[in-house]
């Protein structure tokens, strides 16, 4: 691995803008273009949303945020100790929520999996979840 | 996050500034709704062009007010949207309920 980063953080919503910032900003030293950025920008802020909304339910918990570059190769792990999802594969299905009464339209992971090249839910109930994203920076 | 809001008629333009995640949502929602409820509006402009950034909360908050435009017989369309939000508007899927113009004006003749 050529460097990495890495970030933890009060599950508060005004806390998502920073870390998009963050990885956008350590990112930025591979020179990607402007959609890439805008890419990775967005799953990081989906990857979060979740971690705050879902898995801490709006209570008090700590996001972690990795950021590795390898090569031409981002990886961004995204992780929280919070409830964890009971049925990962349903989770992942387009337009599922659990919130829809919040209007939370359940994109969550298809703009993940659009907007990155491979994307990785590992999640366990009660202990949490992780999320891992790559991109290739062309 | 700023939010302006402007009535032609009895369409309301609501221009976004900034970034709209989920942190902001609740607030968009609660400005707007309040505004149609007082304001008794049929039409909805969402002019996305002073808008940086946008993730799929804001889906959330379009197909909401879309809904209860569309309960009266009104029409919403989305103005000038960048690329970012652009792709999570087209995959959404959304634009085949809510047209995507490049021109403010020509959006609010459209409604009149």
């Amino acid at each position: 691995m050529d460097n990495y980063i890495k970030i933890e953080f009060k599950s508060k919503g005004v806390n998502e803008s920073l870390a998009r910032i963050v990885v956008a900003a350590f990112v930025s030293r591979l020179d990607p273009t402007l959609d890439e950025l805008a890419d990775i920008k967005t799953a990081v802020s989906e990857a979060v949303t979740n971690a705050i909304i879902h898995a801490y339910d709006d209570e008090e918990g700590v996001v972690y945020i990795t950021c590795e570059l390898n090569g031409k190769e981002v990886k961004v792990i995204v992780e929280d100790k919070g409830k964890g999802i009971e049925d990962v594969k349903q989770a992942m299905q387009p337009l599922f929520t659990t919130k829809p009464e919040e209007e939370r339209s359940g994109m969550g992971f298809t703009v993940m999996e659009t907007f990155m090249d491979t994307l990785e839910v590992i999640s366990q109930k009660g202990k949490g979840t992780t999320v891992i994203m790559t991109k290739k920076i062309k | 996050m700023d939010i302006k809001m402007k009535r032609h008629f009895n369409t309301l333009v609501v221009t976004l500034k900034g970034e709209l995640d989920a942190h902001y949502a609740g607030f968009v929602r609660e400005k707007i709704d309040n505004e149609i409820l007082n304001s008794k509006v049929k039409n909805l402009i969402f002019d996305f062009s002073r808008l940086e950034f946008m993730d799929s909360s804001g889906i959330g908050v379009i197909i909401g007010r879309y809904k209860s435009i569309k309960a009266v017989g009104g029409k919403v369309i989305i103005v000038k949207p960048n690329r970012q939000i652009k792709r999570i508007i087209d995959i959404s899927g959304i634009q085949k309920l809510i047209p995507v113009n490049d021109n403010l004006d020509e959006a609010i003749k459209k409604l009149l």
